[in-house]
């Protein structure tokens, strides 16, 4: 338990020098910077003109579709990898198991790709 | 929990218990998701501190790299007025303060248990990597599979259910749109795609 978490230790020191590096660019600005405010400068710029509206707009469901099924194989993926580490250990009963586990989704697969979801139009 | 692990625990259940309230009381919608993924890795950390460490990393993996940046990609994208928002949640809020109740009671439900029965507290106190000496992920892997196969079939089960939803709720297809079809392109021949006609002169086809 202690060798686990210590193995952690260099993960720990990289996130506190990520966080003095971030903070030190983010604060450093209001105590160095040279600051002559002008109305000019502080007004919304995007190529000369004003922005027209939103940039929130409505966009094809299509793409949440394709990250959806991206999140049920990732999700498919990460059942494999306690599988693997123990393989030795599950048995035949544990490869048949995940064999149906994965002959489900395969089913699943065909569906998607019979009805052409994986397609762009 | 000893001195420096009793720190990190602290850290981490601020970071979570505080950005989580930071999702909630967040104004802008893409704030509350970018606290929600803060949530997320808070919660990583404190299950790398029970010694789950396969659990800790597929957190992130899953939650952070995949259900959050949908959310972030939905709530940014999403065409939605904040306003308007605010307005329906006061309608909706009789239905969350219903749920928060229910969720409130069973945490309390689940601590008092610990603490009238001793032997439970110590069980659930106990960190996941000692079972059998194995490490976290090979513990779950031996278990997973063979003694939880109906639960293992049954998230299998949801993730079809899910897929299959997923196509027959969005799947539109557009009609009128010309769909590349490979194997009719390399199916074509000569005989299929040339017809030669004898034109008689001085008439059109």
């Amino acid at each position: 338990m202690e060798e686990l978490l210590t193995s952690y230790l260099p993960i720990v020191i990289f996130v506190g020098i990520c966080l003095v590096i971030g903070l030190a660019l983010l604060v450093s600005p209001f105590l160095l910077a040279y600051k002559s405010p002008d109305d000019e400068k502080l007004s919304a710029y995007e190529c000369g003109f004003d922005a027209f509206d939103d940039s929130r707009m409505k966009f094809d469901v299509r793409f949440y579709l394709v990250s959806i099924l991206f999140i049920i194989f990732d999700l498919e993926v990460a059942f494999l990898f306690p599988w693997a580490a123990s393989f030795g250990e599950v048995g035949w009963f544990g490869l048949w198991s995940m064999m149906f586990f994965l002959g489900v989704l395969t089913v699943g697969f065909i569906y998607e790709w019979k009805k052409g979801a994986l397609e762009w139009e | 929990m000893l001195g420096l692990q009793a720190f990190f625990f602290y850290i981490f259940a601020f970071i979570a218990v505080g950005s989580a309230l930071m999702v909630v009381l967040a104004k802008n919608p893409v704030h509350s998701v970018l606290f929600l993924i803060l949530t997320f890795v808070a919660a990583a950390g404190l299950f790398l501190l029970a010694g789950a460490e396969f659990l800790a990393l597929i957190l992130i993996v899953v939650y952070v790299g995949a259900v959050a940046i949908l959310f972030l990609f939905v709530v940014m994208m999403l065409d939605l007025d904040v306003g308007q928002l605010k307005s329906r949640a006061i309608q909706y809020a009789p239905f969350g303060a219903i749920i928060a109740v229910l969720l409130l009671a069973e945490l309390i439900i689940a601590g008092s248990g610990t603490i009238a029965d001793p032997v439970l507290a110590s069980q659930t106190a106990l960190p996941m990597a000692e079972a059998g000496g194995a490490s976290n992920i090979e513990a779950l892997g031996n278990v997973l599979y063979t003694r939880y196969i109906l639960f293992f079939q049954l998230a299998g089960l949801i993730l079809f259910v899910a897929m299959i939803g997923a196509i027959v709720l969005t799947l539109r297809h557009k009609e009128k749109v010309r769909r590349q079809s490979i194997p009719d392109q390399v199916a074509r021949n000569p005989s299929t795609s040339i017809e030669v006609k004898q034109v008689e002169s001085g008439r059109g086809i």
